[in-house]
């Protein structure tokens, strides 16, 4: 058996698969940040007083988390194509994502919800906060604070997910890196520098999303210590 | 003086559990009450009816002019919470925010004070409870007595008519209470209303007008700090017995 590595086509496709990076760095950050919110919003809604709404929210978050991430994404770009719809092939792919991790994200955030004491309610009550302002300023920020680490994880799954929607010839990086394979035969070489590039992107994440925490968490900026 | 608080007759069950049954007392403006009784007399619950946190099932109650009886709404308990602070056990600080946005909150979004007159008031406060130099720690930097004094500071900041107290030493060691039990001593002192459930027999004794002694979910007996030296009744006479 013997290989010889040839990593030349890099010189002439490497801004292809920096434009690939980008739109993947694109679909995952769109992904996650309406992923979260919609999965918060989930999150409240299975924790609400309302039975009928813990329900629904419920129902939901097991339909979308007992099937596959790629099957959603086929049933919304070619099953709502078929009966009329024609979105592109970008939109699909981060609606598709967004539902799929918005029920991951909201049972990590209801974990956060519950963890909050009943007390810390009664007091916000007491002192006369809405129970809008209640859910903002006193449940939602600690909660989100102690999952955070869970929602990172997941949020970089994510990002590595939005691999599977070269399936649906959106364009990002994987898809980029096919088009490349099939010109240039070098399967091997392609996919061990997409795999890298994967690596850095998910470092830069992670670097990020721990910016962001000292950002939004300033008891963590300034003791360090677990809520 | 008519009176601030007053209890006519309530009665509240969880499930099958009684826990009051046909309770009445009231609280003259300017008074301290203690409740007194052992775990399970309904002395909690009896307080926390006074805040609407616990529904009633039947009589009524009126606080500051609020009426509360088995159908209140969460507007007219939110109105009623804008008149009357209360201190938990567990303190139930925000972990999340500095002492002084701890005791900010309400008066930034509830009365809606500029940043700046909250930030005085909020300093004024913690002065009064003896904290002023903890303005910017967190909750999990303070010792349990700190704490307890923040979370009164922090009721204290919402210019309460009434203030309850809801077993606020239990949680804490025998220096630690002494330094609450100041603090409010010297509310009382400063002529707040004050209605608290404990099991501090000396401090009932010495700072309270009247002490409320249930057992069984009724008032067993009532009257002024003598009650404790001459008990009627030998339920209080055990209690009172056990205590000291």
């Amino acid at each position: 058996m013997t290989y010889t590595f040839d990593f030349s086509f890099l010189a002439e496709y490497w801004p292809q698969l920096l434009k690939g990076l980008v739109q993947t760095a694109q679909l995952s950050l769109l992904s996650i940040i309406f992923g979260f919110l919609l999965g918060t919003l989930l999150a409240i809604g299975r924790t609400a007083q309302s039975k009928l709404l813990r329900r629904i929210c419920a129902i939901y978050v097991e339909a979308i988390r007992n099937t596959p991430l790629l099957v959603q994404m086929f049933m919304i770009y070619f099953g709502l194509a078929s009966v009329g719809f024609k979105l592109s092939a970008e939109f699909c792919a981060v609606l598709a994502i967004v539902i799929n991790v918005s029920s991951y994200t909201c049972e990590i955030m209801r974990a956060g919800i519950e963890s909050v004491r009943k007390g810390q309610r009664e007091a916000s009550d007491c002192l006369g906060l809405t129970w809008l302002q209640s859910l903002f300023l006193v449940v939602l920020p600690p909660a989100t604070e102690r999952v955070y680490p869970a929602l990172v994880s997941q949020f970089i799954l994510i990002m590595l997910a939005t691999s599977l929607v070269s399936q649906i010839s959106a364009e990002e990086l994987t898809s980029t890196a096919a088009r490349i394979d099939s010109m240039t035969f070098r399967s091997f070489e392609i996919y061990t520098v997409v795999a890298l590039i994967y690596i850095g992107l998910a470092f830069v994440f992670r670097l990020g999303f721990w910016a962001l925490s000292r950002l939004v968490f300033p008891r963590l900026r300034r003791l360090g210590t677990p809520l | 003086m008519s009176p601030i608080v007053k209890l006519n007759n309530v009665s509240k069950s969880f499930g099958s559990l009684h826990v009051l049954q046909g309770v009445s007392f009231d609280v003259a403006a300017g008074s301290v009450v203690a409740i007194i009784g052992r775990s399970g007399s309904g002395k909690s619950t009896a307080l926390r009816c006074i805040n609407g946190l616990e529904k009633i099932n039947s009589g009524e109650i009126t606080v500051c002019n609020h009426h509360l009886h088995h159908d209140v709404t969460r507007a007219q308990l939110r109105a009623l919470h804008l008149d009357v602070g209360i201190v938990f056990q567990s303190y139930n600080l925000f972990p999340h925010l500095t002492v002084g946005q701890n005791i900010m909150l309400a008066p930034r979004w509830v009365r809606k004070q500029s940043k700046s007159e909250a930030h005085e008031h909020a300093a004024e406060v913690l002065r009064k409870v003896g904290l002023a130099e903890k303005f910017d720690a967190y909750p999990e930097q303070l010792s349990g007595g700190q704490q307890q004094r923040v979370a009164i500071a922090r009721s204290l900041a919402m210019e309460p008519k009434l203030m309850l107290f809801d077993e606020v030493t239990s949680a804490l060691d025998p220096e630690l209470t002494g330094e609450v039990l100041k603090v409010m001593e010297s509310l009382a002192r400063d002529g707040m209303t004050m209605v608290l459930v404990t099991h501090e027999m000396a401090f009932a004794k010495g700072v309270a007008d009247k002490i409320v002694f249930m057992h069984q979910g009724r008032v067993w007996e009532e009257g002024g700090g003598e009650m404790l030296s001459a008990p009627q009744t030998p339920e209080l006479r055990q209690f009172v017995g056990n205590g000291l």
